[in-house]
């Protein structure tokens, strides 16, 4: 069976919660985490891939736990043309996906490190992130 | 040393005139010295390319057969003002469609606006032209729904009443929610800092005094060429002072500035959108310093960590018109990528665009040097810190 890729997004009081332990000890899942974002007293995201026959019996787990669930299934772009390198997402990005090249200003995307919270889609002033399907 | 306009011109003309970006020019009087680096050049070229609201263009729409004395107007849906005369209308930058959702849901969106009608217009792509009247004898016509190019129309001109902040505070949240304002979204407990200027790029951090912009100063304006037309509405400059008396650099000063639309670019004006706040309009705009003697010279060589920006509560002070700050930071520091507010690190991020304002300079700098730009003197200098213009409060 094909692992199927998450998305989640928690705020400051599970960071420290063992979330993915319970995954595996009580749902008896195959966790591979793919990216993770987890700072004591912060928002958190992570990035993982599951395979097992209870995932969503975990999935729920976690939602109880209040931990935002979503499935990957879509990708972010930027257009290159559109985008006027103001910067305003760099502070907004969660996992510093879009960042500021120093000392040049310029702003970079990296789509290995975005986890599709859509955040830069609803502040960016022209529009250029956009959702590739 | 003193240089004057006609001097620096006649250089110009003759392709030996010596012009240097504002990033340039600092890293020169660094290295050379200030008496060196004023000697050495002629001209200091600045640049900016941000959201400044407080824009819009006069549009002269042509007339029609039968003729149509148009009351109101709208393009692409955005209502434009026609109170002026029988086809003569302002299209306002913040202005959004009426059937717009607005922040129904909250954060509203405001995809399009009046800047968003002015960059398809430049862009040369078709704008839907509705208007309606009450018919008169002499202009009878009473509905008008039609297209137009900016090639269409007779005239059309970008007539900004307030851009080129000399300064802009640097917005925090100090509130236990996301907020979403015209400086972007500003998340709770002190999340994130916004900004707004390119620092020592920007063009009235470099004439405090007002030294050398002043009315009819040729600029570079939305990818054209464009001049400063009167001293921008909400003109209050002055010195910023730290509570031990040093010099923070200026603040408050402001530009109303015009020019030929037909011969701008879209690169330069964009329609932008502020979630929860609106619509607005980037507008790139580059203003070339004559140094025409060293006092001139030393203001254009201010640095980074020379100027600084107030840090305001966006959550709270601003909304209220509290006075006061939570202190001052350099552009230096806020470039950094940190600051430091109330004792907490807290993550930066500008709202103008660095490249660009660089970008912007440079393609100045490159006019300047073709000798197809030439410095203008001000026809009259514009109020300066010494005028000491205060903000009048609005009752109600
Ligand atoms: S907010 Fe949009 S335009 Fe600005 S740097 Fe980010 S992606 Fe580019
Ligand atoms: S969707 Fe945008 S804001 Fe969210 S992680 Fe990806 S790049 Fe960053």
């Amino acid at each position: 069976m094909a692992p199927k890729k998450i998305v989640l997004r928690f705020g400051p009081d599970i960071s420290d919660k063992p979330i993915i332990y319970r995954l595996v000890k009580d749902y008896d899942l195959v966790v591979n985490i793919v990216k993770a974002n987890v700072n004591p007293q912060k928002e958190g995201t992570m990035v993982l891939e599951i395979t097992g026959g209870q995932v969503e019996g975990g999935m729920n787990y976690l939602r109880d736990q209040g931990v935002q669930v979503q499935a990957l299934t879509q990708d972010i772009a930027r257009d290159e043309e559109k985008c006027i390198m103001c910067g305003a997402c760099t502070a907004i990005c969660p996992t510093g996906a879009l960042y500021m090249e120093r000392p040049s200003m310029e702003v970079r995307f990296d789509g290995d490190n975005c986890v599709v919270c859509h955040l830069c889609l609803k502040i960016c002033p022209v529009k250029a992130m956009e959702v590739r399907i | 040393m003193e240089k004057s306009y006609a001097e620096i011109n006649a250089k110009i003309k003759s392709g030996k005139a010596v012009v240097l970006t504002a990033d340039d020019f600092v890293s020169l009087a660094e290295e050379k010295g200030l008496a060196a680096a004023a000697r050495q050049v002629d001209v200091v070229t600045t640049g900016t390319f941000a959201p400044m609201c407080s824009s819009g263009a006069f549009l002269n729409l042509g007339h029609t057969a039968p003729r149509m004395r148009m009351q109101k107007v709208w393009l692409n849906g955005v209502p434009a003002y026609a109170g002026i005369a029988a086809v003569d209308v302002y299209i306002g930058a913040t202005e959004v469609p009426e059937d717009d959702p607005l922040n129904t849901n909250y954060p509203g969106e405001f995809r399009y606006g009046g800047g968003h009608v002015i960059e398809d217009l430049v862009a040369r792509r078709p704008v839907r032209l509705e208007a309606v009247s009450y018919g008169t004898d002499c202009y009878p016509r009473k509905e008008l729904d039609t297209t137009i190019t900016l090639d269409d129309i007779n005239e059309a001109f970008l007539f900004n009443p307030r851009n080129a902040y000399q300064n802009y505070n640097c917005a925090v949240n100090l509130g236990s929610r996301t907020i979403y304002t015209y400086m972007g979204m500003l998340k709770p407990n002190l999340g994130n800092a916004h900004y707004s200027t390119s620092g020592q790029l920007s063009p009235l951090l470099k004439d405090p005094h007002f030294k050398t912009i002043g009315i009819g100063t040729r600029i570079f304006l939305g990818g054209g060429v464009g001049y400063v037309a009167w001293h921008g509405t909400q003109h209050f400059p002055s010195i910023q002072k730290s509570p031990d008396g040093r010099d923070l650099g200026p603040a408050g000063g402001t530009l109303a500035v015009i020019g030929d639309l037909k011969q701008m670019s879209p690169k330069w004006l964009k329609g932008v959108s502020f979630a929860g706040y609106g619509a607005s309009f980037a507008v790139g705009i580059g203003i070339p310093i004559p140094i025409l003697n060293e006092e001139i010279a030393l203001y254009a060589a201010a640095a980074d960590r020379d100027l600084y920006a107030p840090v305001v509560d966006y959550s709270e002070a601003y909304p209220s018109r509290t006075p006061g700050n939570l202190g001052y930071v350099s552009y230096a520091e806020l470039k950094s990528g940190k600051i430091t507010v109330n004792g907490r690190e807290v993550p930066t991020a500008p709202l103008s665009s660095y490249p660009k304002a660089r970008e912007i300079a440079g393609i100045l700098k490159q006019w300047v040097t073709e000798g197809k730009f030439l410095l203008t003197e001000p026809v009259q200098l514009l109020p300066s810190p010494a005028d000491g213009i205060a903000a009048k409060a609005l009752k109600g």
